[in-house]
């Protein structure tokens, strides 16, 4: 088990009492999901579907590291590793 | 109005340009104002077109984060994003108002377009609000020379 800081974007940080970090325990970034959702219900719908799966237009990333290009959700985290989550941007003429 | 550094703005023109023919992309960090229409763009962080195409673009997902965090740590955010389009007007396309649109896309983000189909770079920037587009003026920040 792990400690990782969990930074929300500004859309998201009312749904967690204004808080931009947020320090949450687990063992893989998926434990983070779930104990950040658990401890702030608002955050749920806008994170994940619900089948549990990350939602598209939602990027998260370990330590500067998008988690798509790692091991998803069963990606293992350790003590001090950030966790960023904010919304995929993209568009085009 | 959305103000900006001189030398954003012209940052801007110049990304778009040393791009082409590809899309040109980037994140407007700033100081958000009491409303939307004050905010001041503190600066613009240009951000790889992972996209790699003269018709869409997608932020490179490592330099995002990275210019993401950074804002946040020095007390600002985003405020908005930038990108080209290479050969159609400084207007938002269908994709563009679809993008702007997705649930976690704060909507109080200025969508800033520098066109290049007039073989010149021109300037426009926008918030798209439940679907509706709406241009708004731009503004320079500026020290009175006198």
């Amino acid at each position: 088990m792990a400690t990782v800081d969990v930074r929300l974007p500004t859309v998201l940080r009312p749904a967690a009492q204004g808080q931009s970090r947020v320090q949450v325990d687990g063992a893989a970034v998926g434990d983070v999901v779930d104990e950040l959702i658990q401890r702030y219900p608002g955050l749920g719908s806008n994170l994940v579907d619900d089948d549990g799966a990350v939602r598209k237009f939602v990027n998260i990333y370990l330590n500067d590291e998008d988690i798509r290009f790692l091991e998803q959700l069963a990606t293992p985290v350790a003590d001090g590793d950030e966790v960023a989550i904010l919304p995929a941007v993209a568009g085009g003429q | 109005m959305l103000r900006f550094e001189r030398s954003d703005w012209l940052a801007m023109l110049a990304e778009a340009w040393a791009r082409y023919p590809l899309e040109a992309c980037g994140l407007l960090v700033g100081r958000p104002g009491p409303t939307p229409d004050q905010d001041v763009v503190e600066r613009f962080v240009p951000i790889h077109n992972e996209a790699a195409s003269s018709r869409i673009y997608r932020l490179d997902g490592r330099e995002y984060a990275r210019a993401a965090l950074a804002a946040d740590d020095d007390g600002l955010d985003i405020v908005g994003v930038m990108h080209s389009h290479t050969h159609t007007a400084a207007y938002p396309s269908a994709t563009d108002v679809a993008e702007a649109s997705k649930p976690l896309v704060p909507p109080t983000w200025h969508w800033v377009i520098v066109s290049l189909a007039l073989g010149f770079p021109e300037l426009h920037s926008f918030r798209i609000e439940d679907g509706g587009i709406r241009e708004e003026s731009v503004g320079l920040i500026e020290v009175n020379p006198y």
